[in-house]
Formats: structure tokens, C-alpha cells, sequence
């Protein structure tokens, strides 16, 4: 290709930022190909053993962001053992080599000790922003060292993560010439923070857009906070409730109503009645309010709030705002796309009504947008799950998890088929299902005829035979991600799927019927998967595999294997 | 759909001489059982507890605890748990739905605004416009066809007025007002 043609292609693919037409753009021609993967700035590697670094690297020349996941999903819920894998240091000692000019990194269920963070505040001089979501293996300790060393740090985003959390000191090794920050999330965070510091931080870091402190803040602190940066797109409170005078309240609604470019609001730990209206200048604009850790928040809360509220696009509540507040959102959220109903009590310990099919229902009859649903609930109907997706049939995320494992329709007494037939043949722009309650083979023959664009299914507790999965491996043209636990699918079922995996990104099978001889023949039959089988001691049947990870990979076996995982 | 239960219950239970206490709330789910494997805790109540009592405390299987269902982040789990725990200590209050038999409408109180059980009861009286009875351990509430009831944290109803206040207070998640014949199968001419 001659020089010219080069730089407008060049021109052309600086815009094209989606790693999937990347991905085209790539396969055109060997033109094509090398022009891109010079050009490409940021990858995204969706299972970290899919692939190794040293091919990344040889690939892609000038990565300047890396987003990068680890373990199974599952690994959230405690299904896999500790030390499973997931260890991000051989990346980032094949990117100090390679990618000096590293500027992002986004990990998500990854393992990253502290070393490994004073190893990348070392490596990379220009680094701006670091994600780490649902990761493990640190303590404060590292970001201690992130803070001291990054001098050009935009973003520190710490989400959900099993970490030490020995104290809040790391917040005060931002040196005072430290200016840049622009995203700053520690809301998972236990330990208290100097104040002064963090008050100091906020500052004068000028540009800052998002703030999410922790729930040691107080709403006192919080109102300080505000009057320095009246800017923030992105606010996550502290703690919300603490005894002010009357002076102090007014100074709280006062800041809120000078932050103009206010959008998104969270934390909100112990919300009430009493505070929540301060929020009430802030509401007209919001898109997204998350209130699933306002554990005190009731129905005539929320109820009164969301009349405020009349942007909302995206929502996240515990169960305990009820029916009752789902049917207020209905009524006053027209333009809402995104619910998520988390429950209050998961384990059963109160006793907790939560939400049902008919807040559910509500909420569908108001808001016709809905395309991101999350819904924990103790009991559902067919019907109403039917006229969920008959009101939302743009619907791409459905996520329904019926707490009772295997729970049947609680007015019918049916199994739950109807309710996710419902929904795969009305809303077919579907794209994530997760199923629950008493399910059989039929809810599986639903989704392999219909799921057209499923990509991500997760299953558990549900189906009767091997049938019910073969269903879905034969269906489904777009699958990407299939989860299973507690089914009744076995050897058959698993090697059903055998032109399908490698078009797969995984496939996790736990507590399941499938054997060591059937991983092994689906191991020998193709090559490029890794079929991993996780041993559980407990378990005492040697023939059985308990735990199976399969996933298609470029790199081989994994090198980094404990002994309890065994790779056919 | 509880309460229906509940009325049976109590309507066949209030004449049986047992240990406990009357109206227990019996909602029993099995998980489907054609899996070839059994959920874990499961397997100890399906083989059946000689001892009524312990059957009774074990919850209901299927809100029993499983390794990693439902399907929630502990980081959430642990947010809640924290919260749970601070409850008493926050002056958000203890806010309980109080139905009435017959009432169109629930309502709710805050417990925290209550020192004692004569000042809860009172207030009860008010907002539903009637008499209780006189309290005693012996006889229940006598003197009325009301009965004040609660939902304790083990899912049991209670009569109001048995144990210490801090420990209502604590153990407290609904109230129920009775009325007519079953409330007085409550401690009453047993």
C-alpha cells in the first residue's frame, strides 16, 4: 500500500474504536492488518489465559490502555478456590518491556499483590488510570505506592474488591504538586481517610469529574467537599445521615444545588426521609441513582423521591423499597433503561417480603425503555414476567434470580418455562439471560429457537436431561459465555458443544454430571481449548468432574496452573 | 396468601396441647427433586429430625444457606451484614408494617419513638381505633377481642408483651393486630 493511501487508512481508523470492528478492520487484507495493528491503542482481553502477553505484545506495538479479565464469573460467589490463578505480574513485566508508554490498565477478577503495584507506579511514567474491579491479592499498602508514584494519575477507580484495607493513610501520599486527578472512586473502602487530606486533594485537583468516597465521610464532610468541587458529573456520597443543626442542613442543600453538572449519584449509605430531599436540585438532571445500599430506605421513600426524578435512565435499589416503590417508579421514570433490584436479606436471615412480579409489572407499564434488567425476588409469576417482556421487548439484559432455588410459579405452581419463553421470543434483541426457579428441558428449547442474539446465559439449579443443553449448544448462533451450575447435564450435553466452543469465549460447568473421561475426549477432539477441571477433595467420586472450565485459547495450556486445577 | 396459611394453622392448632407456642408459620419450599444431586444442606432435613423443635428452627430449606447462591458479590453480602449491625446503633428507626385484621390498609411505625410497651400499645389504640386488653403472662390479653401480635426474626408469631422491650425491639419485623377467634386462641382458655 503506498504511503498515502496508508495515512488516510490511518485517519479512517482512528475512529474506529470498538475492538469488534477492530477485529474486521483486521481481516480485510494483510494491508489492512498491519495497519491496524499499529494504529491500535487500546486491547481488551476478555480471559487472560486466552492469550499470552508475549503475543499481545508482538501483535499490537504501541498499546497505550489494556483492559484486562481474569477469573470465571463464578469466582465472585465462591466458586472457585483461592490461588486459582488470574496473577497479573507476568503482564505487567512483559508491558514494562513493551509498553513503557502504558497509560490505562482496567482489571477485572485478576489477582494483583502490592508488589505488583509498586511495579507499575515504577514502570510507567505516563500512567493515568488504573481500574480494579472485584480483584484480590492487595492491601492499601499498594495504593500507597500508586498514589506516591504516579504523577500524572488521572483515574483510581477501586470497585468491589477483596483487599486488606489496613488504613486510610494512602490517601494522604498524594504529594501536594498532585493536581491531575479527575476520577477518584474508594467507596468500597472501610477505613477512615484524613479528611484534611482528602479536602486538600479535591482541592485543587481542578478537573475533577468523579467522586465516590467511602462510608467513613460524613454529610458534614460531604457538604466541604461540594463547595470545592461543584463540578462533579459523578458524585458517590458517605454516609447520609448525621445529626446537623438547621444551619449546617440548609449548607448541605445550598452546595447540592450549586453542583449544576451533577448526573449520577451513589452511595447514600443510611438515606432517609430526612436527608434525601437535599438531593431533590440535584434529581432533574440525574441519569442514575443508585441507592442499593440505603439498606433503611422504605416504599414511601423512594416513592417520594422519584417524582423528582424525571430524567432517570438507570436505578439500583435494595428489595426493601417493595412493590410499592417499583410501582412509583413506574409512574414517574418514563425514560428509565436500566433497573437493578438487589436483596436486602440473600440469605434468608429476616424474614423480607422484597419485590414481586407485580412491582415488577409496575414498573414495565411505565417505563417502555427498559433495557437492562437485574431483579431479585423470592417469588414470580409467569404472567408477569410475560408482561414485562410484552412491555419492554427491547429488553437486552434480563436478569431474573428467583432466590428459592427451583422455585415454581407461586400462583400456578407451573415451572417458570413460559415466563423465559416469554421473554426470548418477545424482546429479540436479547443479549445476557440469567434463568431461575423451577425450570425444565422446555425453557432450554425456548432459548435455543429463539435467543438469536444471546451471547451470555447463565444457568443454575434448572432443566431435566442432557436435552435441555443440547438445545442451547445447537441454538444460540451467538454465544459467547455459558455458566451452569446444579444442572442435570451431563457428558452428552457437554460434548454437544463441540464445534461450538471455540466461537466461545468459555464455558463454566459446576456440580453438574460430567466426567473426567468426557472432558478428556472433549480435550483431545479440540485442540485449541483448554478443558479445565478444578478438583474438589470432598467430592469423593475420582470419575467425576466437578468443576470444569473450558475456554478456546491461542496460548496453550496454562503454565501457571495449581495443582488442583487439572488441564486435559 | 400468609395469612391464609396462618389461619389454618392456627384454627386447627389452637385446640392441640403442644410446648410451643400456637400459630407457627409453616411455609416448607423443596427444591425441585429430580436432581440427581441434592443441595447440600437440604439432605439433612429431607432425612428428618426426630426433634419437632429443631425441625422448626432450621429454616425452611429453601432459604437455607448454599455456597454461592444467590448469586451476590460478598462485598454487597458483607455492605448488608454491616448494616444490619449498625441498625441499632443509627437513630434511623425501627420502622415495622402494623396490619389490623380487617383494616384496608397497612400502616407504619417507628419503634425507636416507643420506650416501653404501654407507650406502643397506646399508639396502636389510636392509629387503629380500638381497646386492647388487659396484659397478663398468664391469660394474654383479656378483656378485648384484640389481640396485638408480632413477627419475630425466626418468622414466629408472637404475642406482644412476653419478652423484655429491648429484646421486642430488636427481634421485632411485623406487627399483627388479631382479632375475634384467633386472638383469643392466644394464651387464652387454653
Amino acid at each position: 500500500m503506498d504511503s498515502q493511501r496508508k495515512k488516510v487508512l490511518v485517519q479512517v481508523l482512528n475512529l474506529v474504536t470498538s475492538p469488534k470492528d477492530r477485529s474486521s478492520v483486521s481481516l480485510v487484507c494483510k494491508d489492512w492488518y498491519d495497519v491496524e495493528r499499529h494504529s491500535r491503542r487500546h486491547v481488551f482481553i476478555g480471559n487472560c489465559y486466552s492469550v499470552s502477553p508475549e503475543i499481545v505484545t508482538l501483535r499490537f506495538p504501541n498499546i497505550r490502555s489494556v483492559t484486562l479479565k481474569g477469573r470465571p464469573r463464578f469466582s465472585d460467589f465462591n466458586l472457585v478456590p483461592p490461588n486459582w490463578g488470574g496473577d497479573v505480574r507476568p503482564w505487567l513485566e512483559v508491558f514494562a518491556a513493551e509498553y513503557p508508554q502504558l497509560e490505562e490498565l482496567r482489571l477485572k477478577r485478576m489477582t494483583v499483590s502490592d508488589e505488583s503495584l509498586e511495579f507499575l507506579a515504577a514502570s510507567f511514567a505516563g500512567f493515568k488510570a488504573l481500574s480494579l474491579l472485584s480483584c484480590d491479592g492487595f492491601s492499601t499498602d499498594g495504593l500507597e505506592a500508586i498514589a506516591t508514584d504516579c504523577k500524572n494519575l488521572t483515574e483510581l477507580d477501586i470497585q468491589e474488591n477483596d483487599i486488606d484495607d489496613k488504613s486510610g493513610d494512602w490517601l494522604s501520599c498524594f504529594p501536594e504538586t498532585f493536581t491531575s486527578m479527575e476520577i477518584l472512586n474508594f467507596s468500597c473502602l472501610n477505613s477512615d481517610v484524613d479528611f484534611d487530606a482528602l479536602e486538600s486533594l479535591v482541592s485543587r485537583c481542578k478537573s475533577l469529574k468523579v467522586l465516590k468516597v467511602n462510608k467513613t465521610v460524613t454529610l458534614d464532610q460531604l457538604r466541604s467537599l461540594l463547595t470545592h468541587a461543584p463540578q462533579l458529573l459523578e458524585l458517590g456520597t458517605g454516609s447520609f445521615w448525621q445529626e446537623l443543626t438547621p444551619s449546617q442542613h440548609s449548607e448541605l442543600e445550598r452546595v447540592f444545588s450549586n453542583c449544576k453538572n451533577l448526573y449520577a449519584v451513589s452511595g447514600l449509605w443510611q438515606a432517609t426521609a430526612l436527608y434525601l430531599p437535599v438531593l431533590y436540585p440535584v434529581c432533574t438532571n440525574l441519569t442514575f441513582l443508585n441507592l442499593s445500599y440505603a439498606a433503611t430506605l422504605q416504599s414511601w421513600d423512594l416513592a417520594k423521591l422519584v417524582p423528582y426524578c424525571p430524567h432517570l435512565r438507570r436505578l439500583w435499589v435494595l428489595d426493601t423499597v417493595e412493590d410499592q416503590g417499583l410501582e412509583a417508579v413506574g409512574s414517574n421514570c418514563p425514560l428509565l433503561e436500566e433497573l437493578r433490584v438487589f436483596p436486602s436479606s440473600p440469605d434468608g436471615d429476616d424474614i423480607v417480603d422484597g419485590v414481586t412480579g407485580s412491582g415488577f409489572v409496575a414498573v414495565s407499564n411505565g417505563c417502555p425503555r427498559l433495557r437492562y434488567v437485574l431483579y431479585f425476588c423470592w417469588q414470580m409469576t409467569n404472567a408477569a414476567v410475560a408482561t414485562v417482556a410484552q412491555n419492554c421487548p427491547d429488553i437486552t439484559h434480563f436478569r431474573l434470580c428467583i432466590m428459592t432455588p427451583a422455585k415454581p410459579d407461586h400462583l400456578t405452581g407451573e415451572p417458570m418455562d413460559e415466563a423465559f419463553g416469554a421473554v426470548v421470543k418477545t424482546c429479540t434483541k436479547l443479549e445476557r439471560l440469567s434463568v431461575s426457579g423451577l425450570l425444565t428441558d422446555l425453557t432450554f428449547e425456548y432459548i435455543g429457537k429463539y435467543a438469536k442474539n444471546l451471547e451470555y446465559l447463565s444457568v443454575a439449579f434448572a432443566g431435566d436431561s442432557d436435552q435441555g443443553m443440547q438445545y442451547v449448544m445447537n441454538g444460540c448462533p451467538k454465544l459467547k459465555k455459558l455458566e451452569i451450575r446444579d444442572c442435570p447435564f451431563g457428558d452428552a450435553a457437554l460434548l454437544s458443544g463441540l464445534e461450538k466452543y471455540e466461537s466461545m469465549r468459555s464455558l463454566w460447568m459446576s456440580a453438574c454430571l460430567v466426567t473426567m473421561n468426557a472432558c478428556r475426549s472433549l480435550a483431545s477432539k479440540v485442540p485449541r481449548l483448554n478443558v479445565e477441571v478444578m478438583k474438589d477433595d470432598e467430592i469423593g467420586d475420582d470419575s467425576q468432574a466437578d468443576k470444569v472450565y473450558v475456554y478456546r485459547s491461542i496460548a496453550g495450556p496454562r503454565k501457571d496452573a495449581p495443582a488442583f486445577v487439572l488441564t486435559f | 396468601m400468609e395469612s391464609k396459611a396462618h389461619e389454618k394453622d392456627l384454627n386447627l392448632k389452637a385446640t392441640e396441647l403442644t410446648l410451643g407456642l400456637p400459630g407457627r408459620d409453616e411455609i416448607i419450599e423443596l427444591p425441585n427433586q429430580n436432581k440427581k444431586r441434592g443441595l447440600p444442606v437440604d439432605s439433612k432435613n429431607e432425612e428428618g429430625s426426630t426433634d419437632a423443635k429443631n425441625a422448626q428452627k432450621e429454616t425452611p430449606p429453601a432459604k437455607a444457606q448454599m455456597v454461592g447462591w444467590p448469586p451476590i458479590r460478598s462485598y454487597r453480602k458483607n455492605s448488608l451484614q454491616a448494616n444490619k449491625n449498625a441498625e441499632g446503633e443509627t437513630a434511623t428507626g425501627i420502622y415495622v408494617k402494623v396490619s389490623m385484621d380487617g383494616a384496608p390498609y397497612l400502616r407504619k411505625i417507628d419503634l425507636k419513638v416507643y420506650k416501653c410497651y404501654p407507650e406502643l400499645l397506646k399508639a396502636l389504640e389510636v392509629m387503629f381505633k380500638f381497646t386492647i386488653g388487659q396484659y397478663s403472662e398468664r391469660e394474654g390479653y383479656k378483656g378485648s377481642e384484640y389481640a396485638p401480635t408480632y413477627k419475630d426474626k425466626d418468622g414466629d408469631w408472637m404475642l406482644v408483651g412476653d419478652v423484655p422491650w429491648d429484646m421486642f425491639m430488636s427481634s421485632c419485623k411485623k406487627l399483627r393486630i388479631m382479632k375475634g377467634s384467633e386472638a383469643r386462641g392466644l394464651g387464652c382458655d387454653v
